[in-house]
């Protein structure tokens, strides 16, 4: 549980933990998917996020930006909690961005346009501007050469890295990662994990639902292991995969390992 | 078929009535059939409920009834429609966005919902998603389905015939009625006149069903 007594920093933005989840539940009908969940990631923290399939990893990260809306608790970014559906929550989404496992990138827009939309029609940017900013970007994550193609031209790798330059042209205060290389043919899995690496060591706030071991031990500051639906077990990257204490942790360590 | 040509001119008339209302209707249900299907989309509940409940009772509901209930029913409740041609375009318009309403809905639901998401995740406003994201790429499934609504339209015109608008199927009954006898070749007569107007507005659909089959 996060302190919320009167005086504390929390509740006011630019101080604080970035992201705080407190006894957040959610039911899909009976299905009790997010169960208890409490959660507190700091600024510039990196989370990684993983579990077996099912176990609500999704649903905690779509919650987050209340893609997915919760039954009970409360979710707050920067101090603030979540709005209701409106203007409100629009303007707090822009401040999240997030990188899905199936890319989503605007199928009727260039490359270009796909990183441009948000500055422009969010953030009200001037085009140029804008298109200054999105072409920065994606020189970043190595796409420029790109920046006039329909995403249905690019590759899997491609698309991936234009949607987390997407994502940064927001400016983002934290960044969600859903399982964002499990798509991929395996030799394009590195080119995204690298962008990733990079950003999380530019000091940027992120929580990442990932199987990839290497990515949480050579960026993740902490591992949060979900089972149904619940967090069993929080620890240093390295420590639980070596060392895993749960018996639930063990027996899924054991499964992904043999299963590489 | 003399007969048919000398009276030429009324039926034209009456076939110019038809393409009015086609098109005044047309556009009005087009902007109320995309308010309902932004309706059914929208992230709140009693919206999404209020779309589905006019949308399914103008569906199965017969156009004569809407007819009957705008001309006869509707005064008593103190709603005094505007008679002939624009009471005919409200009941045509209240019915067929409806039907458009489906059309664009289907066309909404086609594209993939991770496009909508990624729209709502960089902080548009459900508004922007539809009008940015969803619907530039809904356009291509839903031309098709769309002309055949206002096919129907067209056709649906020769209802506002027994209220009060003269329009093609109207006029041919008083001209029938005029000339006992020779009801069948101006029934055929106003037939052929819409034919002049649906089979292209066909064609044109199965063509753009095949470009968009294409576009795929
Ligand atoms: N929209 C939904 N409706 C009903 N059940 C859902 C929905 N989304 C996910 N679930 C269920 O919720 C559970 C958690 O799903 P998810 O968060 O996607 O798990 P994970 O990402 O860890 O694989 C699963 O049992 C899944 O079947
Ligand atoms: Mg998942």
């Amino acid at each position: 549980m996060v302190s919320q007594s009167p005086g504390s920093s929390a509740g006011q933005p630019g101080s604080g933990p970035l992201v705080v989840l407190d006894n957040v539940n959610k039911y899909f009908g009976d299905l009790h998917v997010l169960q208890d969940i409490n959660l507190s990631v700091a600024r510039g923290e990196v989370v990684v996020i993983i579990g077996p399939s099912g176990s609500g990893k999704s649903t905690l990260c779509r919650a987050i930006n209340r893609l997915e809306p919760i039954t009970s608790g409360t979710i707050s970014i920067d101090g603030v909690p979540l709005p209701a559906e409106g203007k409100a929550l629009a303007q707090l989404r822009s401040d999240v961005g997030m990188v899905f496992q199936s890319f989503n990138l605007f199928a009727h827009k260039t490359v270009l346009q796909n990183v441009t939309m948000g500055p422009v029609k969010v953030r009200k940017m001037r085009k140029a501007e804008a298109e200054e900013l999105a072409m920065g970007l994606l020189e970043r994550v190595g796409v420029a050469n790109q920046a006039n193609k329909l995403p249905a031209q690019l590759s899997g790798g491609q698309q991936q890295r234009v949607a987390i330059a997407r994502a940064l042209a927001m400016k983002p205060k934290v960044m969600l990662f859903d399982e964002p290389t499990s798509a991929l043919d395996p030799e394009m899995i590195n080119e995204v994990l690298d962008v990733m690496v990079a950003l999380a060591q530019e000091g940027m706030t992120m929580i990442v639902v990932t199987h990839e071991m290497g990515f949480a031990r050579r960026a993740g500051d902490r591992v949060v292991f979900m089972d149904s639906g619940s967090i069993v077990e929080e620890a240093d990257p390295d420590e639980f995969f070596t060392n895993p204490r749960t018996d639930r942790a063990k027996d899924f360590l054991s499964k992904i390992l043999t299963n590489d | 078929m003399d007969l048919f040509f000398d009276n030429a001119p009324t039926l034209w008339s009456g076939f110019r009535v038809t393409l009015q209302l086609t098109a005044v209707s047309g556009l009005l249900a087009l902007a109320l059939g995309l308010a309902l299907a932004a309706l059914r989309v929208a992230p709140l509940r009693p919206l999404r409920a209020v779309s589905m409940l006019y949308v399914e009772l103008m569906r199965n509901t017969p156009l004569t009834l809407v007819f009957f209930g705008m001309v006869l029913v509707a005064p008593q409740f103190g709603i005094i429609p505007p008679l002939g041609f624009w009471t005919a375009v409200l009941c045509l318009t209240l019915y067929t966005s409806a039907f458009v309403s489906e059309a664009l809905r289907s066309g909404i639901n086609s594209v993939g919902v991770g496009q909508a998401e990624a729209a709502r995740a960089i902080g548009l406003t459900f508004g922007q998603s539809l009008r940015l994201v969803i619907l530039p790429q809904a356009v291509r499934t839903v031309i098709p389905p769309l002309i055949n609504v206002i096919i129907a339209l067209a056709k649906n015109t020769s209802v506002a015939a027994g209220f009060a608008v003269v329009e093609l199927v109207a006029t041919g009954r008083r001209l029938g009625q005029a000339i006992p006898g020779e009801a069948v070749t101006i029934l055929g007569g106003i037939a052929l006149l819409y034919l002049v107007f649906t089979i292209p507005a066909g064609l044109l659909a199965t063509r753009l069903e095949k470009k968009v089959a294409f576009a795929r």
